[in-house]
Parts: C-alpha cells; structure tokens; sequence
C-alpha cells in the first residue's frame, strides 16, 4: 500500500505559559512539533504499512525549518519525506492549503490511502482533510478511531458525538483520525540516524504546477483582519469554610445567577 | 506587506511581545519583521497603537461581481428526522443579519422523509425565525452522507445563490462545510464563535478562536460568495418561537440525486449508553479528574451530576489512565465545552484542559493545591479536598433540587 | 579536549530521553512495588534499538560507541533503576560473546541479544567464591564432543528470565584462575535449573537467582574462548560491568538529585522555601559536584574502551566512586525530604535502598580499591 500522510508543523503548546498577572497565555518563543493528531495518523499508516506492508511517505506544507518535523516523521519509521515549501505557498488559508497539498498529492501520485489528522492545535479548523478529498474527487471519513483495509475497501470507525458508525469506502480514500486511534510510537535510534541522512525534497510551485493564483494568499478567500486576546476571566473567588458551609455558598451563588 | 516606520519606532519590543510567531524581533533598538515568517495577523500593528510605526498594506484586489448573490441561509442540520439545537441557535444569531442585509433568512432541509414537507420541521424552523425553508426530500438523503449531501446542497446554491450560509460546528457540520466550500472555491471559518454584518462593505464579520482559544481572530470573505462559517454549538441564543409566525416553504425536486454519488457507506451505527447528554450541548458539566485517585470515585463525579441535572467530564490523564470513556474528555485532544457551569474536580488545570473549558460561564474549581493552575480560570475557588466537597454539594443539591 | 557530545549522540539522547520520560518512568514505582519482572520495559527497549548500542550493524546491533552505551543508560537507569539494571546485567553477557566469540557463536547468541529478541546473564559468582572470584568450584569436564557441567551460581541478575548465560566453570580444578573456562548456556538446556528468586532488600522486580548445573550436557562448541582462558573473558567482563555499574548509580544519583531539587524548592518552612537555607543549599551543592565528577570518570572509562587503550583502572574508579557518590547523595536527598523522605510515595527512600547495590555488585568497593592499588602501586 502506498500511504501517503499529511502533517503540519504547530507550535508546542504544552509549553505554553501562564501568565497570571494578565490570565493569558505567553506565546513567544514557542519550540515546534508535528501536530498531535497528525502524529496519530502517522502511527496509523505505519501500523497498516506493517500489516500489508508498502511505502509510508510525509508531505508538509510549511516554513523550511518544517523539515525538522518531517525528519522526526522518519525516524518513527517513515520511508520517504516532501516539503512543501516556497514564499509563495505562504499565508494560505484551508482553501488555498488543500489546493496546494492535493497538487502535490498529484504529482506523488499512485497511492492507496491519504490520512490526516482531524485538525491542527493552532487552526483548529479541520477543513483540510475534506478540502483535499473533495479536490482529488475522493471519498472522506472524518473522526476515524479504527481502520480495516480489506481487498482495497477501507472499513472505518468514526466517531459522533454520542456514539460511532461503521463507513466502508472504496480506496483510494482520505481519512482524517482522532487521537483515539492509537497511541504513537516513539522514534527509534535506528530512525533517528537513517532521519539524519534522509534526503528531503523540496518542492516548489513549479515542481507541482501549481496555479500561482490558487496558492498562498492569491488562493485565499478567507482574511484574517484582526486578531486579538480574548477578554480575562477576571479574579476569582474563594470559597471557605465546611464543606457544609461551602455547598450552601455555591447553591446560593448558582441559584442567584440563574444556573440552577 | 508589512513595514516598519523607523523613526517611529522606539524600540519598546510591545509588538514582540505580541507575535505568536516569533516573526518580530529588535536589531539595534528598532522592530525588525521577518517576512518569511510573518503571517500578517497584524497582533503586532495592534500591539503598536500608540506609536504606529508597524504598518500592514492590504494588496488591493478586483472586487468580483458578487451583487448576484443574495440572502442569509442556515443548514437545517437534522437527524434521524429530528433538528438539531444548532440550527435552532443559528436562526438566532442569523435572524438580526438578515434584517439588517434586507434579505430572506432561509432554512436548509435535507432529509429522507415518508411524510410530506419534513413532518413538523419546517414548521418549526419558522416559528424559530425563518422566512424560507428549502426542502429536498429524497430517500437518498435520509441519512447524513457527505458526497450526496453535498451534491444536493451544492446544486441548490448554484440555483439560488445565496451570500452567506451557516452550519453547526457538528461531526456533520465538520464534514459536509468543507466539502462544498472547496467545491464551490469559496471561503470557509470554522468554529465561529461571534457573528455580525459590516453594512458598508456588506460582509459577514466572523471571530474564531484560535490556538486552543487563547487568540481570537476576526475574518471575512471580501472576494467569494456565498461566505460560509460554521458556528459552535451552545454559543449563539435562539430566539423563543412564535408559532403565529408565517414563512415560505420551498419544495425542491432534485432528480440528479444518485445512489452512485454515495462513495461511502455507512455500514452500521451504534449509540453508546452512558451519553445521553450530548456534552457540547449540556449546560453544566461536573468534570473529574486525577484527584480522583482510581476510576471508581468517578461514582462521585456521577452522583453530582445526577444530583444538579448535568454532564460527566473528565480529564485527559483520567482517560488515559483508563477510569472512564474517550467522549467524556474536555480539553486540547478532546472536546470543547462552553457551559453555563463547569466543576472541576481534583483537575490541576494544565493548559490543554483549560483549552477546553476556559470559555465556560462559570468555573468552579476543587482542588488540594492552591497552586493549581486551574484557580486562575475559577470564578469560584474552592482549596479542599474533592471527597469532602463533592459528597457535600450532592447532598446539598439532591436536598434543594428534591432530586433522590 | 572536546567535552561536547557528538550530533549523532545528542540525537539519540533526545530520542531515548522521550522514550524514558514518558514510558519507563511513570511505571517505574508500580514495578519496584510489584516485584514482578518488568518483561514490557525490556521489549520496549528492543522496539526502539536500545538493547544493542555498542555492537556493530553486522550483529544487529545499532554500531554506535560504547560512550554512547553508558550515556543511554544512564538515561535508562535515572528514569527506572530496575530497567537500567537490566540493561547493565545484559551487557555482561554481550560483551564477552562480542569479543572471545567464533563468528557461529556470534551469529547464533549474539545477534539476538543486539537485537534484544533474547536477553542474557553471567555467571560468576558462587556461594564460596564472590570476592574470591577464582575460588569457584563449578566444573565442566569433558565428555566427547560435550561438556558436563555441574555445580551452582549465586545471585545472578537476570537469571531466570534471560534465555542466554555466560558461565565461569573449572575445567581444571585446582589451579585457580588458570584453571577457569567460559561457556555459553541456554534456558531449557537439560540440567540446568533455577533457584528461587531471591527477596532483596531492594530492586524488588529485578531477578536474581541461583543457577543450578546437574550434568548438564552443553556443546564443546559452546565454550566460549579458549579452555582454561576463562578468567581473562571473566575479567574483562568485569571492567566493562564496573563501567555498567557506574552508569547505574550516576543514573540513581540524578534523579535522587533532581527529586531533592524539586522538592527543595517547593517546599516552605519558616516562610520561606527550604532552597533559600544555607544548609539545603549546601548540600545540593556538593551533591552535583559528586554527581558531575563521578559522570566524568564514568565516561572517561567509556571513552578509553573505544579508543582500544586499557581502561581496567579508570573503571574500577568510576565503578567506586560513583558508587560511594550514590549511596551519599541518595541519602542527603532523603534527608532533605525530611520526613516525607521516609515515605515510600516520595520514592527517594527506595532510591536510597537502590544505591546500596552498587557498593557491593560486580566487586565490592573493598575489592576496587585492590584493584586501584594495584594499579597504583605499578
């Protein structure tokens, strides 16, 4: 089987501080990781390329120091890594990002299986797996927690809110996994020599024709015109005494406040 | 573009501060932005007002004849032939737009019916605020199915062009959105979570939250139609019904629908017990989490929340460890909640919890440990021991809410 | 003088810190509670090519330095003592099969060690013969094309679980170290059977057992090196596993250290965290000091073994100092705890238990410093 798995480069945010003055995060200077879920995804793919064996190749779409990532991607286990990356590819939004991943999905070519992870920890949008199945005109299965693949149908778990469904699509198919998939590997030493000296492809607009005006933020039908901290929660307060005391305390605050 | 303004600039590194992506830096006391980096989110010419030595140039672009497309619509998203509370919500949210645009608010309806016009919803998303319902009614699309919904959804705005449409922040919203979006090439904002029309430019203003909720982002779509958001459930207020309200009903025959469209099948679907209460949509959440100490105590969790009418919530490290369910879990990896009140219990509040939670109305937090971060976000701290305080506010709660 | 580790090493290191933070020491208390042989944490580091660092590509082994070895298991050993000393125990059955083994012996024993699909044990010590190394009486005569081994090994770590065994017996009794030979055993040969597993004082779920030979029928080509060579296997097994025992208790002592840090600088007395007082101050100060010199001696005797060059005095150093360094430093670590040190769920006092092992192991302390002198003395 020939997997091919999307990741995206996010900031860490189990890094994040808390800044207690202005009950805001702190940003800055935050180390980058493959976004959780995508992580799974990769896990997913290399279990399966276990179980029917074929190639587990990484595209990202992200700034070069992206590489770092896709280099961890191989050192999981990995055969092949791309990256998406040029000045041009920038400042995209969902729309413009599934355009350029579903290109270079294109030119990689003759594959089984795309998988992403359900969504980014910084967009949080979960619009590009779908954008990219509708793109390369594939079947989609969102919130998947199991895969089977069988005589090149995919039977999937997906996940609702109040319970799961069994889906079968025929392959090639895009999912998009949630975290309860699987638990996903560390890399191994072996992985992280051989991620050393893998070669990485870079790809640019031209190696993908790609249309300039469907990249980047010429392809991009969303504007971001501001962004700002959302308003503090304001101080606290505590409450004490027995716990008696303190329930009765609560059920009044509750009932005065029409929660209750 | 971005560029800096010199001799404005006193070198303060405010904007520094303010960029998430570390694209600002100060060489020789004045800003200095890297382009190759930057994402023009503009938190760094906001964190400049004072000075306005950052200045961000929009490229101007043809605007595209978008006068054609008009009307404010709202995807009816209903299962198994009953609608779902978001749509009811986004009548709310969308019924002041469509006024103030001047336009019909109509309602989508896709479904699968015996009975004639959708057995009672029509009626229902009027008395709720709609002007229209459209209706396709199709055996085909009495269960969701992302590539015949979107097929059916698709053909219907080509045919009545609509500027804006709005869709629950669902498992379906979150399917079907993206699909059509991309197949119409147009602008998709997940996850809205405010709503309003700028008149001048005759936009549909949205503001989203990102990095787990601890930035917000405004957007538009100046240059695509229809402009397309989906919207969180449990946000937006839906307006009380007024059954003497009178609204179109549009019945509309799509004979291109095909079983072949269908590229997936849903083979079976299984409702798990244990999550009667939808937690996206509960009002209070009682949520438990490594304090508890083994999965056993979570009966405390339950009792409470049995005892106050709410949902059970847990942590990351409580599902993990195995003590309760995946779809119980509130945070970064797992859902976003928004009630009106959210116990935490025995939950220190490290930041991928607080992401999905930190929205709520009113938090209240037990926990040992003062230092727990999860008091910087309590409305109401409580430093105690949880197996004091929750048995206590069971009782109290079962005693005055008369629930045994 | 390049004190800086190498790409490839810290590469390695970040790689194996994740896999120890977030696997092995979680559990690490629940299996020194249980007792129970931790087969999961050694199949672990075989899925991540932790098992045969030092040994080349060609014999499974992932071709990295014996540096290399020392500073993953510290690692290994700072995040589960247990884990670590696993890891420790089987180097000594892999070394020796490295160096004196034919080219079938390696094929066939070592290869699965490096790969970690099998983990081995040595056999030296014997109820009359721990000091006394040479004083063994286990013996293995000849008997056509086989051995016949008999007699009893005491104390042996991993034994019971490992499937391979270096084993220390007479071929020629009576003449002491010249009289010594070394054989590869395996599990399940007939004749060879297990005590029970000892009950110890610490390192609950580590095995340690008696091996019991009982005409044991084993290959002549079994023997590993030449007959009556087989002092020199065990000795030179035995440098390598004071170097083994250096990396365990440097392991140990960091994170005695790193607990004693935290909790020095969460805790207040008087107003004020316990770190501000002079006396706490002090101590974590001369606790890093010993830490850091003992690591430096660990890999000095490390790094002398790669380059070839005898490295006997510099290992049975590493191997005292670290190990008198560990069993200070644990204990000031309790002390600093206070009264929560006592308690078993602040796991300082079974670090404390943990560092007594490397003062008596692999040569007691008295026994490197005849070694030292030895050396001294030239």
């Amino acid at each position: 089987m020939r997997i091919i798995v999307s990741i995206k480069q996010v900031p860490d945010s189990s890094e994040v501080r808390f800044d207690k003055e202005t009950h805001t995060m702190i940003r800055e200077g935050l180390p980058s990781i493959i976004n959780p879920f995508d992580e799974n995804a990769i896990e997913a793919a290399l279990q399966l390329r276990e179980e029917h064996g074929g190639q587990v190749i990484i595209l990202c779409m992200g700034a070069p120091h992206a590489e770092e990532q896709l280099r961890q991607a191989v050192a999981m286990g990995a055969d092949q890594a791309i990256l998406l990356s040029d000045r041009r590819f920038a400042l995209a939004d969902t729309l413009a990002t599934a355009y350029s991943l579903s290109t270079a999905i294109k030119k990689i070519g003759d594959y089984d299986l795309l998988l992403f992870g359900k969504q980014a920890i910084d967009g949080d949008t979960a619009q590009v797996g779908p954008g990219v199945a509708e793109m390369l005109g594939l079947p989609q299965i969102t919130y998947v927690r199991k895969i089977q693949i069988s005589d090149s149908k995919v039977i999937a778990q997906r996940v609702l809110e109040d319970g799961y469904e069994i889906v079968q699509a025929t392959l090639p198919a895009v999912l998009t996994v949630v975290k309860e998939i699987n638990e996903p590997r560390h890399a191994s030493l072996r992985g992280v020599l051989k991620a050393k000296k893998v070669e990485i492809s870079i790809w640019k607009p031209e190696d993908i024709d790609a249309d300039p005006a469907r990249i980047g933020k010429n392809g991009s039908p969303t504007d971001v015109i501001e962004t700002f901290t959302p308003e503090p929660r304001g101080d606290s307060q505590q409450l004490s005494g027995t716990p008696e005391e303190i329930a009765q305390a609560l059920f009044a605050l509750l009932r005065q406040q029409n929660i209750i | 573009m971005i560029y800096v303004i010199e001799e404005k600039c006193i070198g303060c590194s405010l904007c520094v501060k303010a960029c998430m992506f570390g694209a600002v830096k100060v060489v020789d006391k004045k800003a200095v932005v890297d382009e190759d980096i930057c994402t023009l989110c503009g938190a760094c010419v906001t964190a400049c007002k004072k000075h306005g030595a950052i200045v961000i140039e929009k490229q101007s672009r043809e605007e595209a004849d978008l006068s054609a497309y008009k009307g404010l619509w709202v995807f009816a998203e209903q299962r198994d032939g009953k609608l779902m509370n978001v749509a009811l919500e986004l009548l709310g949210v969308g019924r002041d737009m469509a006024d103030t645009l001047n336009v019909p608010l109509s309602a989508v309806l896709l479904c699968g019916t015996d009975a004639p016009a959708g057995d009672g919803i029509p009626q229902q998303l009027i008395h709720f605020g709609a002007d229209q319902v459209y209706i396709i009614d199709h055996p085909l699309l009495r269960e969701y199915q992302t590539d015949i919904y979107a097929k059916a959804l698709v053909s219907l705005i080509d045919r009545y062009l609509p500027e804006i449409i709005l869709f629950g922040a669902t498992t379906i919203g979150r399917a079907l959105a993206p699909r059509v979006s991309a197949r119409l090439r147009t602008g998709l904002t997940a996850d809205c979570t405010g709503l309003t029309i700028d008149t001048e430019r005759r936009l549909l203003v949205q503001t989203r939250p990102a990095f787990g909720g601890s930035l917000m982002a405004t957007i538009v779509i100046p240059n695509h139609r229809p402009q397309m958001a989906t919207v969180r459930p449990n946000v937006m207020k839906r307006l009380e019904p007024q059954t003497s309200r009178t609204g179109k009903i549009i019945e509309v025959k799509d004979t291109s629908l095909q079983a072949e469209d269908m590229c997936t099948r849903i083979l079976e679907v299984i409702h798990e017990a244990d999550t009667t209460v939808n937690l996206q949509e509960a009002d209070i959440i009682i949520s438990g989490g490594r304090g508890l100490g083994k999965a056993v105590n979570f009966k405390l969790i339950k009792e409470l929340a049995h005892a106050i009418g709410g949902a059970v919530g847990a942590s990351r490290a409580t599902v993990d460890a195995g003590w309760i369910p995946s779809y119980h879990q509130v945070g970064q990896t797992g859902k976003t909640v928004h009630p009106k009140l959210y116990v935490a219990c025995g939950i220190s509040g490290a930041i991928q919890h607080l992401i999905g939670m930190q929205t709520s109305d009113i938090i209240v937090a037990i926990n040992r440990d003062p230092n727990a971060p999860i008091f910087d976000v309590a409305t109401y701290g409580i430093v105690a021991d949880l197996f004091d305080i929750v048995p206590a506010l069971t009782k109290a709660f079962r005693e005055k809410l008369g629930k045994e | 003088m390049n004190f800086d580790l190498t790409e490839d090493q810290k590469d390695i290191l970040e790689a194996v810190r994740e896999i120890c933070e977030e696997e092995l020491a979680p559990k690490a208390d629940e299996i020194d509670r249980k007792g129970e042989f931790p087969w999961e944490n050694v199949e672990l580091l075989a899925r991540y090519d932790l098992s045969g660092i030092p040994i080349p590509d060609e014999y499974g082994g992932l071709g990295a330095d014996f540096v290399t070895w020392t500073l993953v298991g510290e690692e290994i050993a700072k995040a589960c003592s247990t884990t670590g000393a696993i890891y420790g125990a089987n180097i000594l059955c892999i070394h020796p099969i490295y160096v004196f083994g034919t080219e079938e012996q390696k094929r066939k024993y070592l290869v699965p060690l490096a790969k970690g699909e099998k983990i081995g044990a040595f056999g030296l010590t014997e109820p009359n013969a721990g000091s006394d190394a040479a004083g063994g009486l286990a013996s293995a005569v000849k008997d056509g094309d086989e051995y016949i081994l008999n007699g009893t090994k005491i104390f042996i770590s991993n034994g019971g679980q490992a499937q391979i065994y270096v084993v220390t017996v007479k071929t020629q009794p009576g003449r002491g170290a010249r009289g010594m030979s070394a054989f590869i055993v395996e599990k399940d040969t007939p004749g060879f059977t297990f005590g029970k597993q000892e009950e110890k004082m610490c390192f609950h779920a580590l095995a340690n057992c008696e091996l019991i030979f009982q005409d044991c029928r084993i290959p002549a080509e079994n023997m590993l090196g030449r007959e009556n060579r087989g002092f020199r296997v065990a000795m030179e097994t035995l440098d390598v596993g004071r170097i083994g025992m250096a990396v365990g208790a440097v392991g140990l002592a960091k994170a005695a250290l790193e607990k004693a840090v935290k909790y020095s600088k969460e805790r207040i007395q008087f107003g004020q965290r316990i770190s501000s007082f002079q006396a706490i101050r002090h101590k974590l100060a001369d606790m890093a000091t010993e830490v850091e010199a003992a690591e430096l001696l660990m890999l000095k005797a490390a790094w002398l073994k790669d380059q070839n060059r005898p490295f006997g005095r510099i290992a049975a150093m590493a191997k005292l100092y670290s190990s008198e360094m560990c069993h200070r430093v644990t204990d000031q670590a309790v002390q600093i705890h206070g009264g929560y040190g006592l308690m078993r769920e602040y796991t300082v006092e079974r670090y404390l238990r943990e560092s007594k092992l490397f003062e008596i192991v692999e040569g007691t302390s008295e026994i490197q410093r005849s070694v030292i002198a030895g050396h001294v003395l030239k």
